[in-house]
């Protein structure tokens, strides 16, 4: 019998604009000492599947319509708020995405590890530290005995995810549910982090709920997978029949759409290629599959003629910034967030910058905009040297070089329309000479990035982030720069979504001729996108050359490690490792 | 919600008039507040009464038909003089709260965009007005330019701006670094456009919220300042001075409390009412259409 059976589960919230199918008669089981993935884009009820499971749906809007879930014995959907508790962080333990906010600042971790072991189990705070400092050294954390004793912000945030399952499985749950643990770490923290939770499961027998948007941590993980969409499981089987024999055109689409490390793609495929949604007339909607047409144009190579000159060129850029500072005297300790580094791009062509988080690539990208100001160091665009040159003198160079941001949420004013946000560069660089010709222009940028006309007089709330990233690219567009910084770009996005934005950033390259600085901490987008590649890290360039060149031999450790880190998800490793 | 339907209006301000034209309390609220100031504009030509003149016969009368609002000790038509009353409140309080909505919003918002130095002197000139007493100040103020009703304004505007650059302030620095203020540098805007036209408008809300409460807060420091005898002066009155008389003799004159109290509550509720209203008008967000 299983561990935890999940049955006809649907919850499903009641909102001003009518009936939203969160999660929508979704079945699964879990087998003690199984590791379950459930993959899902956002919206697809991955998360509010395990929330239901926990009781923490928010209610209303949120009602638990039909379904079961059994557990020992007795009904997780039926249980009363007591009996809930009991359950809640003792046999079944959470830890949730941003290790940053999920622990408390003003209390020290033994405080926190201490805590579900005085509440559920009735210890005593002195027989209770032993087993916290026990638990800490289980996941990983050196020292324990010391470190037990500090507060959350003297840990990184890997080492605070790692606090978090300590704390989740100090009282030795049954079940332990992870809701994308990992998303909000770099690369390398990620792989140690699954590792351990691989470990954990041997040596104590959990079962874990994983959730996740990226295949390539389940691939790495998982023994079953679930992948949902639109509040169904549309498939469900083991890791391994799933990467080799996908079912239904969603997972088919979603395999596909990732940028690989080991693919070649020229246009990534898209799950619309696999899949085409109908919409009937009573309102339910129908998935039929499609034929995908996964025509690649012929790959072309850009090698950069020697003779040509570079379009930028960094030389020896350093951005350091002051740590403390005094009204009337200067800075006296600084953090050298880029620190000596020199690079040149070619026309037409892209770099990606890769590194993780805090190793200067977003500082690099400003810097070179003079967003923020160089300590020192060279930036040559085109004939000019812009390292020196005041605000007012860069006015000229804001309508050549570019920037898009990672949040398109955040990088859009939520107060003005479309048509506004679009028109407001051009009037400002005095481009065309009435606001009608402008919002023809802004009209033609639309329908460049594949949005429609008739938007121009909505907000940005009004759509999702795809869809706004795609109206930052327009917005950066609409001075027809010759160069774009993409920070991170399709960094928070699904992979279904990203692929779409992958191909109109390449599209767009191909068709203006547009030169790339994409910054990312990704290395398989990195790959998909740039010719020649730098690696950062800790402010310096550690590894730079042609982008082929670098996955294929790295040369330098650092680099080495980045790549290993990525999971790995070929057919060939998930055999190798359910074997 | 990408389903929403496309709406006619082009500009922040013609969009927010549909919403606030939507909002049925706001629309109200709005109603009241120009009823109240009208018939308190208005109301002192038509009454046959005089606000100051004495008529020591007719002294603390309750409500009748010949005064509606009965008389005060001095035998004042009480109807009259709140309404005149409520011309001054008005006007210092609308006013001041204007003086201090400009000044506070252009002082903070430039404190807090620019940062650094700048923000270190502009927010330590803010700390030590706040640091000198007030009626000090308003009376060193009185002393040197002599009494005056303007005066007064610019004395409770002087006050009030400081809490507002703070607030205003907080409010930019939290936004500056977000990534469409960044997308705007980038593309060349001026500072002034980026602050006037990017960040402000993100920050109305609490702007208006403490606007509307610097509304009442003006009209009873006008209060506190006439009682000192440095405000406006007798025979001259308003709904603060009003309210403070009438408050001590409430057991045995209810009415002369009573009255005035009513006027200055509604304006306050019909304010804060156009001040919610506003703010979610202003808020593209909040549209439920």
């Amino acid at each position: 019998m299983p561990l935890l059976e999940v049955d006809n589960l649907k919850t499903w919230f009641h909102t001003r604009d009518g009936v939203v199918r969160a999660v929508d008669g979704i079945s699964f089981a879990l087998e003690k000492g199984q590791i379950l993935g459930i993959v899902g884009e956002s919206g697809s009820g991955k998360s509010v599947t395990v929330h239901s499971l926990m009781g923490l749906v928010p209610s209303p809007p949120g009602r638990i319509e039909d379904g079961n879930a059994t557990f020992d014995g007795s009904d997780l959907l039926q249980c009363s708020q007591r009996e809930f508790r009991d359950l809640r962080g003792k046999r079944i333990a959470m830890i949730f995405q941003d290790p940053m906010t999920s622990l408390n600042p003003y209390l020290r971790i033994s405080e926190q590890l201490i805590e579900p072991l005085v509440i559920h189990e009735d210890a005593s705070r002195e027989d209770a530290l032993p087993h916290a400092i026990e638990m800490l050294e289980k996941v990983g954390i050196r020292d324990a005995a010391e470190r037990v004793h500090s507060y959350p912000h003297e840990f990184s945030g890997g080492m605070r995810q790692r606090v978090m399952i300590a704390m989740a499985l100090i009282t030795n749950p049954e079940v332990l549910i992870a809701d994308e643990p990992t998303t909000a770490l770099d690369v390398t923290v990620q792989a140690q982090i699954l590792r351990l939770l691989k470990e954990l499961r041997d040596d104590l027998g959990v079962s874990v709920i994983f959730i996740t948007h990226d295949l390539g941590v389940v691939a790495e993980i998982a023994d079953d997978i679930a992948v949902m969409f639109r509040g169904k499981i549309v498939e469900q089987g083991s890791a391994l029949s799933i990467f080799e024999n996908p079912k239904h055109p969603y997972t088919k689409g979603l395999l596909a759409c990732r940028p690989r490390l080991d693919s070649t793609f020229i246009i990534l495929p898209t799950v619309a290629d696999f899949l085409e949604i109908v919409e009937a007339e009573d309102g339910e909607t129908e998935l039929r599959e499609k034929e995908p047409d996964l025509k690649q144009p012929e790959p072309e190579k850009k090698v950069a003629d020697e003779n040509e000159e570079s379009l930028l060129e960094v030389r020896e850029l350093a951005v350091h910034f002051p740590v403390r500072k005094s009204l009337w005297r200067g800075a006296s300790e600084f953090v050298k967030a880029v620190d000596d580094i020199s690079f040149k791009i070619f026309k037409g062509h892209t770099l990606g910058l890769v590194g993780e988080s805090g190793c200067g690539k977003t500082t690099t990208g400003r810097a070179i905009l003079k967003l923020v100001e160089p300590t020192a160091g060279e930036i040559r665009f085109g004939n000019d040297f812009l390292q020196h040159l005041p605000p007012s003198a860069m006015l000229p160079f804001r309508k050549r070089m570019q920037i898009i941001f990672q949040d398109p949420y955040a990088s859009l004013n939520p107060r003005l329309t479309l048509e506004q946000t679009l028109t407001e560069p051009m009037a400002v660089h005095g481009i065309s000479k009435s606001h009608a010709e402008r919002r023809d222009r802004a009209v033609a940028l639309l329908e460049e990035v594949g949005l429609e006309a008739a938007f121009l007089r909505r907000y940005p709330h009004e759509f999702s982030g795809g869809q706004r990233q795609r109206l930052c690219v327009a917005r950066a567009l609409s001075l027809e720069p010759e160069f774009i910084v993409c920070d991170e770009a399709v960094s928070a996005m699904d992979v279904s979504v990203q692929a779409q934005v992958l191909n109109l950033l390449k599209e767009l390259q191909a068709r203006r001729g547009l030169t790339y600085i994409f910054i990312s901490h990704d290395l398989s987008v990195v790959k998909f996108m740039a010719d020649t590649m730098a690696v950062m890290r800790a402010g310096i360039i550690v590894e730079q050359g042609d982008a082929e060149e670098i996955y294929a031999n790295p040369r330098d450790e650092y680099t080495q490690q980045l790549i290993d880190a990525i999971p790995r998800d070929s057919v060939k490793s998930i055999r190798k490792r359910v074997a | 919600m990408i389903a929403a339907k496309q709406t006619p209006g082009a500009s922040l301000w013609r969009d927010a008039w549909r919403r606030l034209s939507r909002n049925r309390l706001a629309v109200a609220s709005g109603v009241t507040f120009i009823t109240v100031t009208f018939i308190c504009l208005l109301g002192p030509f038509v009454s046959s009464f005089d606000p100051s003149k004495a008529d020591l016969q007719s002294s603390y009368q309750p409500p009748s038909a010949d005064h509606w609002f009965g008389t005060d000790g001095l035998g004042r038509d009480l109807l009259v003089r709140t309404l005149s009353g409520g011309q001054i409140s008005l006007t210092v309080g609308i006013l001041a709260t204007a003086v201090s909505l400009v000044i506070g919003v252009t002082w903070g918002a430039i404190a807090g965009y620019f940062g650094g130095r700048t923000d270190s002197l502009m927010m330590r000139f803010v700390d030590i007005l706040y640091s000198l007493p007030f009626v000090i100040m308003v009376i060193l103020l009185m002393v040197m330019f002599g009494r005056n009703f303007i005066l007064l304004f610019a004395a409770i505007g002087l006050v009030e701006w400081l809490t507002m650059a703070r607030i205003v302030r907080g409010q930019v620095m939290a936004l500056k670094n977000t990534e469409f203020v960044e997308a705007a540098r980038a593309l060349g805007y001026s500072r002034l456009r980026i602050i006037f036209r990017h960040l402000l408008p993100n920050i109305i809300g609490p702007v208006i919220i403490y606007a509307t409460l610097t509304v009442p807060a003006v009209m009873l420091l006008e209060a506190v300042l006439s009682f000192l005898g440095l405000g406006v002066q007798p025979p001259m009155s308003s709904w603060g001075l009003l309210i403070n008389n009438g408050a001590e003799k409430i057991d045995v004159y209810p009415w002369l409390l009573v009255f005035p109290a009513v006027f200055f509550s509604l304006t306050l509720f019909s304010l804060n009412f156009i001040g919610d209203g506003l703010r979610d008008a202003l808020d593209p967000k909040s549209s439920k259409d």
